[in-house]
């Protein structure tokens, strides 16, 4: 017999040795690469993709969500290949909140939810009362109820990245994947969406994977860390392990001092340059 | 929070319907003969009843046998401009896309005048030679949109303001052959006027079996696209967006592209280009009635119907007993109406 919990303990997302080229023309050396890359994650973690500008971090990103092929090696979510699902079925399984989503035309807050829910309807088809209140739970569970019927223009930064977060909750995945999520938001706003991300993976067992070059904002919140420097993998392990000074002076090409808090995070200072 | 519901896409339907009944009565009566409202009903039971003998005097025949083919005729015509504006605009993630802007149009013209061109040195069977024309300007639309798309491009992302002086400058182009065509080919009477082919006319008579061809394949390319129309809503986010939320984003361009290509060949083999129709009439409904392309497609249908018989009406009206070509009209109307709404923040 296997304990209860024994599906959360389970790895749900594997990274198997993924590497990806991209070059331009066929003909010509790529322009950048990815080298072979692995990590695990559970039910219930964060996993923080973290790194310098033009690391490979969102190239990670986008192999992980399978919408594009990798070169080498397989990422498989729940023992199936991210990439050979089909648009549809993927849509149902991984939900991504990219960077920004520009909008061509006004849309209200409740309708740009309810977008999370059209890999479960035909074309044609209407909203369901079961939709509408998968919305109104998926907004709920962001704390903005209160911007329901909101224009999707008038919604301040930070508002706006939470409805984008509630519309990937509609289309209930198991994995969340976030590409630079905090990137425009001021810091309370940061943290308020990372304390929701937390709470959403211990309540609802998402598996979550942020991209990210937020430091502090990594060590606080994931639970395991993927370090990436010039398209290398070349740490991957829990915050208090991979978050060594000379490494990460040498990843970021900048002094830094780190300290281990009491709660056995580490917290990164940036030195003035002399 | 309101949902969109098939209760309410019907109701809105049914009330542009009215509409375009209403329009379709004021098209009928006016002209250069006056056509009193009571021999008009009485004339149109008599048509539907098939006892068109029965018909009073001659007046009655230019109404039926004139004026109401070409409100029909302005009502594919205005319905495909719109369908395929409004498709273009998702497609293409661009709100002032539309077939006249993007030289879709001017393609069509060109691949209509060149199959009339060889047409009577060439054989064809019966059935292909009545929609040889509809099929050309199909792939003169077809062909110029795959052009303009790839020269719109710049660095592997479509480019919006690249895409949109790609459309002028190949409609200017395509005009110019257009120009340089007709020109050269002034002595062949069986060719309508450039005016027709730039400016947009709706005076031709049709075959009755071209006109049929014509209907089904409006309804089968407008159903084809409104097929995808919750597809399109989530295109407006861009395609990697359309793709994470489940869309089959290659399908549906490749789709889409194809039905909204068709119903340009459509409307251009009939009646040239007429522009604004399917630049404008979306925007009006979407300020009416929202951006979801479920109930999107439907209305701008009725509108860009109501649109092209309400300005086809004006073009035969105004400067009566001659006549306006149906572009001017749309012109004259559309120009001032896009800058109203330009400038109060485009819809």
């Amino acid at each position: 017999m296997q304990p209860a919990n024994a599906s959360t303990k389970e790895v749900r997302l594997s990274v198997e040795q993924v590497s990806y080229a991209y070059s331009p023309n066929p003909n010509q050396a790529p322009i950048f690469t990815l080298e072979a890359s692995s990590f695990q994650a559970r039910a219930g973690e964060i996993v923080a993709i973290l790194g310098p500008n033009a690391s490979g971090k969102s190239t990670l990103l986008k192999l992980i969500a399978g919408t594009q092929p990798p070169l080498s090696g397989r990422v498989l979510l729940n023992g199936e290949t991210t990439h050979s699902l089909t648009p549809r079925v993927r849509a149902q399984r991984i939900a991504m909140v990219q960077q920004e989503s520009p909008l061509l035309f006004p849309t209200r807050a409740w309708e740009f939810v309810l977008q999370g829910r059209h890999a479960y309807g035909g074309s044609l088809q209407f909203e369901s009362a079961n939709d509408m209140t998968i919305a109104r739970n998926a907004l709920s569970q962001v704390t903005a109820s209160h911007l329901a019927d909101r224009w999707m223009d008038q919604v301040s930064g930070g508002e706006k990245q939470r409805i984008v977060l509630a519309r990937a909750l509609a289309q209930q995945p198991v994995l969340l994947l976030l590409d630079e999520p905090t990137l425009h938001l001021d810091i309370g706003a940061q943290v308020g969406l990372l304390d929701t991300l937390r709470k959403l993976a211990n309540e609802n067992r998402y598996t979550v994977v942020i991209v990210t070059h937020e430091l502090n904002l990594a060590a606080q919140y994931a639970d395991q860390i993927v370090l990436l420097h010039k398209g290398k993998s070349l740490r991957v392990g829990p915050p208090g392990v991979v978050y060594q000074r000379e490494l990460l002076e040498q990843v970021f090409q900048t002094p830094l001092a780190v300290e281990m808090e009491s709660s056995g995070r580490p917290r990164v200072t940036v030195l003035p340059t002399s | 929070m309101r949902p969109l519901t098939f209760t309410r896409l019907i109701v809105n339907c049914l009330y542009l319907a009215v509409i375009l009944f209403v329009v379709m009565v004021i098209a009928l009566k006016l002209g250069a003969v006056p056509v009193s409202l009571y021999g008009l009903a009485a004339d149109l039971l008599q048509v539907l009843f098939h006892r068109t003998s029965a018909l009073s005097s001659n007046y009655d025949l230019i109404v039926i046998d004139i004026r109401l083919p070409r409100i029909l005729l302005g009502i594919v015509v205005g319905a495909s401009l719109s369908v395929a504006g409004t498709a273009f605009q998702a497609l293409l993630r661009n709100p002032l896309a539309d077939p006249y802007i993007l030289g879709a149009s001017s393609g069509a013209s060109l691949g209509a005048i060149l199959t009339l061109i060889v047409q009577p040195y060439i054989a064809l069977p019966l059935a292909i030679s009545v929609v040889f024309t509809p099929v050309g300007a199909f792939v003169g639309a077809a062909v110029t949109i795959a052009a303009v798309y790839f020269l719109g491009r710049r660095d592997g992302t479509l480019d919006s303001n690249t895409l949109l002086l790609s459309g002028i400058v190949s409609g200017s182009f395509l005009s110019a052959i257009i120009m340089f065509l007709m020109s050269t080919l002034a002595g062949r009477g069986d060719l309508r006027g450039i005016l027709f082919w730039l400016m947009g006319d709706l005076s031709t008579t049709l075959q009755p079996s071209l006109r049929w061809v014509l209907g089904v394949g409006f309804l089968i390319a407008s159903g084809v696209i409104y097929s995808t129309a919750s597809d399109l809503n989530l295109m407006l986010n861009g395609e990697k967006e359309a793709m994470h939320l489940g869309v089959d984003v290659p399908r549906v361009r490749l789709v889409v592209y194809l039905a909204a290509s068709i119903l340009t060949g459509i409307a251009v083999s009939v009646s040239g280009a007429i522009g604004y129709v399917g630049l404008l009439v979306p925007h009006v409904m979407r300020l009416i009635f929202g951006s979801d392309h479920r109930i999107l497609i439907p209305t701008s249908a009725f509108g860009g119907a109501i649109a092209v018989v309400l300005a086809d009406t004006l073009a035969r009206t105004v400067v009566a007993p001659s006549e306006l070509p149906v572009g001017a009209m749309t012109a004259l109307a559309g120009a001032p109406l896009f800058i109203y709404l330009l400038r109060r923040k485009f819809a």
